[in-house]
């Protein structure tokens, strides 16, 4: 090491930075004259560096640490349980059911969401329906609104003593009696879910009109003329060239999806009887509900820290499937 | 065949436009339950049009409710992480363009990896860290953590802008005599402003419309709630007061639409960009 560097030093005294060939050995000038030319960026990094590191690098790495005291947050963290957090979050039937919940939230994000938007998205993609403007407008103006707000809306719009919901469908004759849509361990779930549908639908199909766009003009003429009716392009030409795209919003929706937070705390609180809690709302209740006597940090980071390692396996699950589809895909 | 086509095409509208009147129903009730006075709500008038219209709603929310302050907050919040994201990622994405800087490769890795890698909820240390500077129960704490771990898109996108100009304007600059910063903030930042506004618009809806983060850190100081979370608090304890939520909703709601409105080329470009990238 000792050598490069004095070797590397004569060099730079002597001349000026060879400059990089294409070739694949690069010649490299020293690294302390480099760092002293570039020192202004680095100080132009120093913000960036500090804020990052400090409220995303440093959280990652303290969640883990702290994962293995019992704390309550008052005074230093010393009272050192090993994996017994670990142990108590594994074995709580309640972060289970949490976790359920976050993952169906996903699951209908995916299943339900994703399929509907392209849907929409391939029918305003058509440059010859008037007002695809306005439609795509009305369909993406929840994303843009406050969603513990809409969520309580919601809830008042669903409410069982005079909601408009309940009193349309016993208008219509629909229903005999009010439905308690959030208040009720049967529908509140499916409730919440269709309120987080209307709410992140326009993102993904702002998606899926992008990847649509990505679809070179000139196939679907070419298609045209083999004889293809849009059905066929849409099975045979649409589908197959949005796969590469499509992998990246599944990704996308999968990570929104699975951090409902705002919704389900503005309307449940993860109520009734925990039949809406999901995994932020599980960890929050730990550690900053004012209602409990004492908060209890180190358990919910391990219930923090346990999630983001499940999400990181379903998350690889998904790698082999994806790769063998990108690659059908790409072909 | 065509015709047909062309009225299949048009028959789509008898679809479309119900559908998108329910959609925008939750935002057509809060508009017109703003507006009714309580006595008519409570008789349960499903009728989208108020009798007797009133500003009552509006006034309540926005002196007893204390809406009116919670929207100073808003603001105050929103536009202080808009400057921090700003100022931080320009920064950086400048520095981040220049060619053969050491470590860069490693410094873009991280930042997309942490992107990518589910962490769960670091909520915790992030409240411990800011409680320990003894910024918690104020904005700027809560500022902090809403602008650290959204950096790295602005960042890219800097660097990605930076890198495109030619490098001849910055020797140009550095022959007129100007140092790296001034080149920077008297060239080469007012060239960037089309990625100025797409950050700063995406960060402001993003910010007005967060609720973990202002929540946690409003905890002891409900005189500094955002309208989210105030709103949030008047549900709990007003749970029948519909036409006062009503009112806090359109007044948390309807300036982010009318941002919004009016750009939202920039802010459906920014999000349709993420996924082509």
């Amino acid at each position: 090491m000792t050598t490069t560097q004095s070797r590397g030093g004569t060099v730079a005294a002597s001349s000026a930075p060879p400059p990089a060939r294409g070739g694949t050995t690069v010649h490299r000038p020293p690294l302390l004259p480099r760092l002293r030319k570039h020192w202004w960026s680095y100080v132009f990094l120093i913000p960036m560096i500090l804020l990052f590191g400090a409220f995303t690098v440093w959280p990652m790495i303290a969640s883990w640490w702290y994962a293995f005291f019992d704390w309550d947050g008052v005074g230093a963290a010393t009272d050192w349980v090993g994996l017994g957090n670990f142990t108590e979050v594994l074995g709580n039937e309640m972060f289970w059911q949490a976790f359920w919940n976050s993952f169906l939230f996903s699951v209908v994000a995916i299943c339900v969401e994703m399929p509907l938007a392209l849907l929409f998205a391939i029918l305003l993609n058509n440059h010859r329906l008037r007002g695809r403007d306005l439609y795509r407008l009305a369909l993406f103006l929840p994303v843009v609104a406050t969603t513990a707000v809409v969520g309580i809306v919601f809830a008042v719009l669903f409410d069982p003593a005079g909601g408009v919901v309940n009193d349309t469908l016993t208008g219509l004759g629909l229903i005999d009696r009010p439905i308690n849509f959030l208040g009720s361990t049967t529908t509140a779930l499916p409730t919440l879910m269709g309120i987080d549908l209307w709410k992140g639908f326009g993102i993904t199909l702002i998606y899926w009109l992008a990847a649509l766009q990505t679809v070179p003009k000139e196939i679907y003429e070419a298609s045209r003329i083999d004889g293809a009716n849009s059905g066929q392009q849409l099975r045979y030409v649409t589908l197959p060239m949005l796969t590469p795209i499509a992998i990246v919003i599944l990704l996308l929706v999968f990570q929104r999806s699975l951090n409902t937070f705002d919704l389900v705390q503005a309307t449940t609180q993860g109520g009734p009887v925990r039949s809406t809690d999901v995994v932020p709302t599980y960890i929050y209740r730990y550690a900053f509900d004012p209602f409990i006597q004492a908060p209890r940090y180190g358990f919910a980071c391990a219930a923090g820290v346990v999630f983001g390692l499940l999400t990181l396996v379903i998350t690889l699950m998904q790698a082999p499937l994806l790769r063998h589809r990108y690659k059908a895909g790409a072909a | 065949m065509r015709a047909w086509y062309r009225h299949r095409l048009k028959a789509w509208h008898l679809f479309l436009i119900p559908f998108c009147l329910l959609w925008g129903y939750p935002f057509i009730w809060m508009i017109s339950a703003a507006f009714k006075s309580q006595r008519e709500m409570l008789l349960g008038g499903l009728s989208i049009i108020p009798q007797d219209w009133t500003l009552r709603n509006f006034q309540r929310a926005w002196t007893t409710a204390r809406f009116g302050d919670y929207t100073i907050n808003t603001i105050t919040y929103s536009v202080t992480v808009v400057i921090l994201v700003l100022l931080v990622s320009a920064l950086a994405g400048y520095a981040l363009a220049r060619k053969g800087l050491p470590g860069k490769k490693a410094i873009v890795a991280v930042l997309v990896v942490t992107m990518f890698i589910p962490h769960g909820y670091t909520i915790i240390p992030t409240f411990l860290l800011v409680n320990g500077l003894g910024l918690n129960n104020g904005l700027l704490g809560a500022a902090l953590a809403q602008a650290g771990p959204v950096l790295v898109v602005p960042v890219l996108l800097f660097m990605g802008f930076f890198a495109g100009i030619p490098k001849e304007l910055e020797e140009a600059a550095r022959v007129d005599g100007a140092g790296y910063p001034r080149t920077f903030f008297q060239i080469m930042l007012p060239l960037a402003k089309p990625v100025i506004g797409t950050v700063a618009l995406m960060q402001f809806i993003s910010a007005w419309n967060a609720f973990f983060i202002p929540l946690v850190f409003t905890l002891g100081r409900p005189d500094l709630r955002t309208l989210g979370v105030g709103m949030f608090n008047f549900f709990g304890q007003n749970s029948t007061d519909w036409t006062g939520l009503a009112a806090g909703a359109c007044i948390a709601v309807i300036p982010i639409i009318v941002v919004f409105l009016f750009l939202q080329r920039t802010f459906v470009e920014g999000i349709a960009g993420a996924v082509k990238s």
